[in-house]
């Protein structure tokens, strides 16, 4: 221990100067002026469990080195589907018992699990890192939102379109883009989704710019509105067609099953595709891109296909989102949004479906459990990515795959 | 178009002095990837620490304390130079040299985490909300153009070119000349062979980061002073244009960060006032998808050769 020592003194002192200029004196606005706070007790605090910390290195490290995760539980195929069956039979069942501001909440989980999923095609398959995901998100988003305001076109009319919209934004941009290294290609799209971003506040005329477009209405129900009043004299509501006392908690059930159903085809779909030829193709790609195409597949091809699918998923996602909203506007697709998405996939395990769909939830109901939290929210997320990535790269469940050691 | 000419001038200027800004920053940029191959993508936020540092430095020695403005703003870089090193060496000793021999989205993500984590970290200890900088230096030399023009050419922004300048002759001859220079060059040619060599390359790499750190604080300081306002946020936009910077000159050469630095702050300066100020930012963007489409290895760049 007494070796640690000057390894120690050194941590606690970068942790002062790191500390101190920012925790240590804070600034506050007197006026015209700003003067400094002094809170020395947190940089002390902090500069000693750093050189605790430090002292205690080695020991530390052995007892963490005997710590091992869980991973996923292996079921055989049969049991595999029962689970499957009881955990969706959950989902539907328990909202018609929850409250509704859980119900709410798990709906926005269930948004990141289908945004999560969709970016898992492209991330976690096809090893493509895509920082602009959120851009079409926006597409999908502005696409319903856009159709409802200069056109009056309802959810279900702008749900196809807004997944087809987002998939050819996908294969436009991926077009140009997908021919460069992993990191360009991660900068490059982060650059996409930015220009999306700038374009829709700055195209005032038809975007309504930086406020957005508010209004958008709920999704109908077989063409009945969920909605106290019917908005047209021929209209019918849900309530009275089923002639029920008008209950608000209905349209919030509601947009959560369609949340469901919508993640879950997002799930089987990206799940057959990944047992098909072209998922495959993508894993394949994602393990060597040079030896696939010495084998005769075509790289751009093959990438252009899983960027061209996360799209349209993120394209679903962004309409269903506007519904929920009732309103879309640009501060709602900023770069964060897309970290955040990643850091589900990179939390879940990139290529691992369940992983993916726990880290979902978890990011989302852990922030609301924790309301107190909340500002630390952002900080624990970049804590997170950077400890998974320097700990566990693979993921809190990693995907597991048949293979041969020769 | 009588006032065009004058105009040009007035935003080469303004442009000249931003790019000077985003020269400093790239060159941390172009410098990491020079030597370990990746996107250290929380610079930006280690500019904006040290424009924070710089403003507290600020307010302990206060505006009104009767010492030579000189004598303050030397001691706000002082102070913010010396924090942010230690803030680049600790960000690359916790986040990045574990992940040495990883693939380079691994590394990438971990430096997306820490961009987040230090904005907020920032937040946190500082408040998110808009800082107002006082200014140091006012006033302007204003140069008669013709007869309604005249071109402002504020002493704050004549200051950041002069600043810069000077740094750059320093960085190049440091570079050329020094024992660590030599070293770095030696890394950046071949890592391997380097260590093989005898040189400490962890060593080389730390002091690169920490290099790359004191430039974008030297940045830092001086934009807070010459803009006037700070928030935890500024650090991802100027990180994201002064990548731009590095790729428009080849990422991997340090006078290519020089040159897409000035050329980047003089495009979106014109940019800013022929078209727009609002698609200054979509000119940035656009530009740095357009050069990795076209020319990914930049204007001064070496192309890179994918090896099995």
């Amino acid at each position: 221990m007494l070796a640690q020592l000057p390894r120690a003194l050194i941590a606690a002192v970068f942790a002062f100067v790191i500390l101190a200029p920012i925790f240590g004196l804070k600034l506050v606005r007197q006026g015209m002026h700003s003067a400094l706070q002094p809170h020395w007790n947190i940089v002390l605090w902090g500069c000693a469990a750093v050189f605790v910390v430090q002292l205690l290195h080695p020991w530390l490290a052995r007892l963490f080195a005997r710590v091992r995760l869980p991973s996923v539980p292996a079921l055989d195929e049969e049991h595999h589907l029962w689970a499957w069956a009881a955990v969706v039979l959950l989902a539907v069942v328990w909202p018609f018992f929850g409250g509704r501001s859980a119900v709410d909440i798990a709906t926005l989980a269930l948004i990141y699990v289908m945004l999560g999923l969709g970016l898992n095609i492209v991330v976690g398959f096809a090893g493509l890192l895509d920082l602009g995901f959120v851009g079409f998100y926006a597409v999908g988003a502005y696409t319903y939102g856009l159709l409802y305001y200069w056109a009056g076109w309802s959810f279900w009319e702008c749900l196809p379109l807004a997944g087809a919209m987002a998939a050819l934004f996908g294969f436009l941009l991926g077009f140009p883009v997908l021919r460069l290294r992993g990191d360009y290609l991660a900068i490059v799209t982060l650059g996409f989704g930015e220009i999306i971003r700038l374009l829709l506040t700055n195209l005032t005329d038809w975007t309504g710019g930086p406020d957005g477009i508010s209004g958008i209405p709920s999704p109908t129900l077989f063409g009945l509105e969920m909605t106290r009043r019917a908005s047209s004299p021929e209209g019918q509501t849900f309530h009275e067609f089923f002639d029920m006392p008008f209950n608000p908690d209905h349209m919030v059930i509601y947009l959560y099953l369609l949340a469901l159903a919508l993640a879950l085809v997002t799930l089987l779909v990206s799940n057959r595709l990944l047992r098909m030829p072209i998922g495959r193709a993508w894993e394949a790609l994602r393990e060597d891109e040079i030896a696939c195409r010495s084998l005769g597949l075509n790289p751009t091809r093959i990438k252009l296909s899983a960027f061209t699918l996360g799209a349209m998923f993120a394209g679903f996602g962004g309409a269903f989102f506007a519904a929920r909203q009732g309103l879309v506007n640009p501060e709602s697709f900023t770069f964060i949004e897309s970290a955040l998405i990643l850091s589900v996939v990179v939390l879940g395990g990139m290529g691992s479906q369940v992983g993916v769909i726990l880290a979902a939830v978890a990011l989302t109901v852990l922030p609301e459990v924790v309301r107190e939290f909340a500002e630390y929210r952002m900080l624990a997320f970049g804590f997170v990515m950077v400890l998974m990535m320097v700990w566990r790269p693979q993921g809190l469940l990693p995907m597991k795959r048949p293979q041969v050691d020769l | 178009m009588t006032d065009f000419f004058p105009l040009f001038i007035q935003q080469l200027f303004n442009g000249l002095s931003l790019g000077a800004i985003y020269a400093l920053i790239a060159i941390g940029y172009t410098m990491v990837y020079g030597i370990i191959g990746m996107i250290n993508f929380a610079h930006g936020e280690i500019y904006m620490v040290g424009a924070y540092v710089g403003l507290v430095a600020l307010t302990a020695i206060g505006t009104q304390s009767g010492l030579p403005i000189w004598l303050i703003i030397a001691a706000m870089l002082a102070l913010s130079v010396t924090v942010t090193g230690v803030y680049g060496y600790t960000v690359e000793r916790i986040a990045y040299r574990p992940l040495r021999s990883s693939p380079r989205l691994v590394a990438l993500i971990s430096a997306i985490g820490m961009s987040i984590f230090l904005q907020n970290w920032v937040g946190l200890g500082q408040g998110t909300r808009d800082m107002a900088v006082p200014s140091l230096i006012s006033g302007a030399y204003t140069l008669q153009m013709g007869e309604s023009f005249e071109i402002t050419i504020a002493w704050s922004r004549l200051m950041i070119i002069g600043v810069v300048l000077v740094l750059m002759i320093a960085l190049t001859l440091f570079i050329q000349h020094s024992r660590m220079g030599r070293a770095s060059r030696a890394c950046s040619q071949d890592l391997q062979m380097a260590e093989l060599l005898g040189i400490n390359t962890d060593r080389v790499i730390s002091f690169t980061f920490v290099l790359g750190a004191v430039l974008a604080a030297v940045g830092g300081v001086l934009i807070a002073i010459t803009v006037g306002k700070l928030n935890p946020f500024i650090g991802f936009i100027a990180g994201i244009k002064a990548f731009t910077a590095a790729v428009l000159g080849g990422i991997g050469s340090i006078p290519g960060a020089m040159l897409g630095g000035v050329l980047l702050g003089v495009a979106e300066t014109l940019a800013a006032g022929y078209i727009s100020s609002e698609y200054k930012d979509i000119v940035a963007f656009g530009l740095l998808v357009l050069i990795l489409l076209f020319r990914p290895t930049g204007l001064l760049g070496k192309p890179e050769v994918e090896k099995v």
